[in-house]
């Protein structure tokens, strides 16, 4: 899978990704600046030491759905590797059975 | 290995049919005993909005069916699943590789918060912290 999330502007580019649970992570949210802002980076997972995800869920794996039905990547979420990579698997077998969207348009 | 293997299955049935669903899920549990696997979970995850349209059909009756098995009766029920055109569509996820590593992390997670205020919680003392001191005096 290739998704290219670089030609974005890599500053505020979090700004369209504000789901409502993460303010703690990003206190400041918005794109003034332009400058990439200091943001903590938790692995949500890590801290609830989450060991599976299912990928019946729906109700979790929505939150690393953005509006337009992308994986959120790591690098706004602030997962670490292991649970980025059992996140991604599950939001894959929840697109297949139908229970989340490949794309919304 | 000849740990059992466990499998989630996960099959929607077109919603038209929904007074047929339980004989259905019961007749692919029928099935999965018939090969020599056990169902040990069997339940309506009930109705719902489909993320997209599959055979034009906008909604569906969600079953979860969890199994222990070999593996012959997933082939089985899949072929079975397959061919019923009730059932719009279906997953099969292996989970027991996975459930035995959460259980791994899990364990080795206690042991280590069991471990720790005995040990080296505040300021930590490593062998080298002692020799220096030892040679300093």
């Amino acid at each position: 899978m290739s998704t290219n999330y670089e030609d974005r502007p890599r500053g505020g580019g979090g700004g369209g990704y504000d789901s409502d649970d993460d303010q703690d992570r990003r206190p400041m949210g918005g794109r003034g600046g332009g400058r990439r802002m200091h943001r903590r980076r938790v692995c949500r997972f890590c801290i609830d030491k989450v060991d599976l995800i299912d990928f019946k869920d729906v109700r979790l794996l929505m939150n690393y759905l953005p509006e337009r039905g992308k994986i959120l990547p790591r690098r706004i979420s602030g997962n670490c590797a292991t649970h980025q990579r059992m996140l991604a698997e599950a939001i894959k077998r929840a697109r297949n059975i139908a229970l989340l969207p490949y794309t919304t348009d | 290995m000849n740990n059992k293997r466990q499998y989630e299955v996960v099959f929607i049935v077109d919603p038209k049919a929904d007074d047929e669903v339980s004989k259905l899920s019961e007749s692919f549990a029928q099935i999965v005993t018939d090969q020599g696997g056990t169902v040990t979970r069997n339940e309506v995850m009930g109705k719902r909005q489909l993320a997209y349209e599959i055979l034009h059909h906008k909604d569906g009756t969600f079953v979860l069916l969890e199994i222990e098995g070999s593996g012959r009766e997933i082939a089985e029920l899949e072929r079975r699943m397959r061919v019923n055109d009730r059932v719009l569509r279906y997953i099969t996820v292996r989970v027991d590789e996975d459930r035995r590593r959460a259980e791994k992390l899990k364990e080795r997670r206690a042991r280590k918060a069991a471990k720790r205020p005995s040990h080296g919680a505040p300021g930590r003392r490593g062998p080298a912290v002692e020799f220096a001191e030892a040679a300093g005096e």
